[in-house]
């Protein structure tokens, strides 16, 4: 299968060949696409498609459990992600991931989106503070926890933990942002908001999306994946996915005739 | 309203009586042994049980060497206990998922929590006591360590199974290496069960007799002297109790009821502490 290439936009995941296995059963058949650079991307299918599964290969959190393994390639930057001499936490810092339920750590605001940077950076307090706020601020969470940074990100509410989670994420300063179904445990006004932030996000990242809201991959993506039962059925720029699919398989399930 | 309906109600109704009953009759021996144990040991709670030693028989006393020798025991071993339980735990909910060597430990632990306490008395007595020919504070600490770890092991595994997978993904999908998850994430997220682990360990070891007849014998002397036998409350009101002395019966009394008012509260505090502090819930 040829790479589709969607038009007009630099690559900066490229994955070739990419398959999946849990123990002996193959849940990503070879996949094959370019992940634009600062587009968003977003992966559709009905639930057991695979998709989530490939999010986690970008940034190999599949090796946290035994079994699972991947083959193929993921070009990133002109290094392969999935080489055993990648390492780990550079990845990592370079590819950051949001997961479905929020996940504040358990300390204060500040030393949530501190604990990150920790890793990388010794950087003196004034500076980590500069930075705490400019994550905050880029995840639009700013104005609503400034003055309480001293205290528990667990008692904030399930957006602004989402929010959070998001600014723990860019505080790294990452060049790839994967977010695993970010809103789905979230009201309609805290999704709004992240979809809104989605937008603004893209300008300076590559950002790749799994949802389950169709809705949602139309109005926030630039280009979308249509997968089904571990292939990749269609890929292409969201608008022509959503208007006028090339794959009866793609349309049927846009229409709500299948899934 | 159809038979079936009215069966099940009379069922139900049948179950919650007896189930009521049950709880009734638990708390019915439960009040008798604290209300027997206030109305005889009341009486010697008093400011000579904390400031004297304990008598010989026909003269007035206190308890003071025996409750200083269980604070200092229960406090060392709990201090070598604790820190090897909540490694162990960590090893086993964090790390030890593959292989033979975490399952083998967790069933040895098990065995061990469940071990009758003079099992551990005469293996110290075996061990330590019988090798260096005399009874001291030491030997008692080294056998209170040992009730101290499975407890410790359990709980600290059981709490950090239940921090949640996805906090852990969380933060290694911020790059960060395991060792600084486990410390910095599931540790904190664990505390208040932890906590409450040591502190109902604390609870138990404070009332072992068994482990400590073989081990730290008894001192009718003030000693601080950890490589000589040591009194400790538990021994204290079992020699006393049995002897035909009256006050050594009175003192006994009031010792028992120290100990349970003690672990009474530390109970209550590990409660409070898991309800107030865990961000889990």
């Amino acid at each position: 299968m040829d790479a589709i290439e969607p038009a007009r936009a630099a690559t900066k995941l490229s994955i070739r060949n990419l398959c999946f296995y849990y123990g002996s059963y193959q849940a990503l058949k070879p996949i094959t696409m370019d992940i634009p650079e600062k587009k968003v991307t977003a992966f559709i299918g009905p639930s057991g498609c695979g998709k989530s599964t490939l999010l986690r290969t970008l940034n190999r959190m599949y090796e946290l459990y035994p079994g699972q393994r991947a083959t193929g390639e993921v070009m990133l930057d002109g290094s392969n992600v999935l080489d055993p001499r990648q390492d780990l936490n550079l990845l990592r810092a370079k590819v950051g991931m949001v997961f479905q339920k929020p996940t504040p750590f358990p300390m204060s605001i500040f030393d949530n989106i501190a604990f990150g940077v920790r890793l990388y950076e010794s950087l003196p307090h004034v500076l980590m503070e500069e930075r705490v706020e400019w994550a905050l601020k880029k995840a639009a969470l700013w104005d609503e926890v400034k003055d309480k940074l001293k205290q528990t990100g667990m008692g904030l509410s399930g957006g602004q933990q989402q929010r959070l989670c998001i600014a723990r994420a860019i505080a790294v300063k990452p060049e790839v942002v994967l977010l695993d179904e970010p809103c789905s445990a979230l009201d309609p006004i805290s999704t709004a908001r992240i979809e809104e932030l989605i937008t603004d996000l893209k300008n300076d990242y590559t950002i790749v999306i799994v949802t389950h809201n169709m809705q949602q991959a139309a109005r926030v993506s630039d280009f979308t994946a249509y997968m089904y039962l571990g292939e990749m059925i269609e890929f292409g720029q969201t608008d022509s996915i959503f208007i006028k699919p090339k794959n009866k398989q793609t349309e049927d399930y846009i229409t709500g005739r299948f899934g | 309203m159809s038979a079936l309906y009215r069966k099940r109600r009379i069922i139900n109704a049948f179950n919650l009586t007896v189930s009521l009953f049950a709880v009734l009759f638990g708390l019915f021996w439960l009040g008798w042994i604290l209300w027997t144990l206030v109305a005889h040991g009341f009486e010697s709670i008093g400011m000579n049980m904390f400031t004297q030693t304990t008598p010989p028989p026909g003269s007035n006393g206190g308890l003071l060497n025996a409750i200083a020798g269980s604070f200092t025991m229960s406090l060392l071993a709990t201090l070598i206990g604790t820190p090897i339980g909540i490694m162990a735990g960590t090893y086993l909910a964090e790390f030890g998922g593959r292989g033979w060597l975490g399952p083998t430990t967790r069933f040895i632990n098990d065995i061990l929590l469940s071990a009758p306490s003079i099992v551990i008395g005469l293996f110290i007595y075996a061990v330590y006591v019988a090798q260096v020919r005399h009874f001291s504070g030491w030997a008692g600490t080294f056998a209170l360590s040992l009730l101290v770890i499975p407890v410790v092991l359990k709980t600290t595994e059981n709490m950090l199974r239940l921090v949640p997978n996805s906090l852990r993904e969380a933060a290694a999908a911020l790059g960060a290496p395991q060792w600084r998850i486990v410390t910095m994430i599931t540790w904190r997220a664990a505390r208040a069960g932890i906590l409450t682990g040591i502190l109902l360990a604390v609870a138990r070891i404070s009332g072992e007799t068994a482990p400590l007849l073989f081990t730290a014998l008894n001192n009718q002397f003030w000693s601080s002297d950890m490589n000589a036998p040591m009194a400790n409350l538990p021994v204290v009101i079992f020699q006393f109790a049995m002897s035909p002395y009256e006050d050594w019966q009175r003192l006994a009394w009031g010792g028992a009821l120290l100990i349970t008012t003690a672990v009474l509260a530390l109970n209550i505090l590990a409660r409070v502490l898991f309800r107030e502090k865990n961000p889990l819930q």
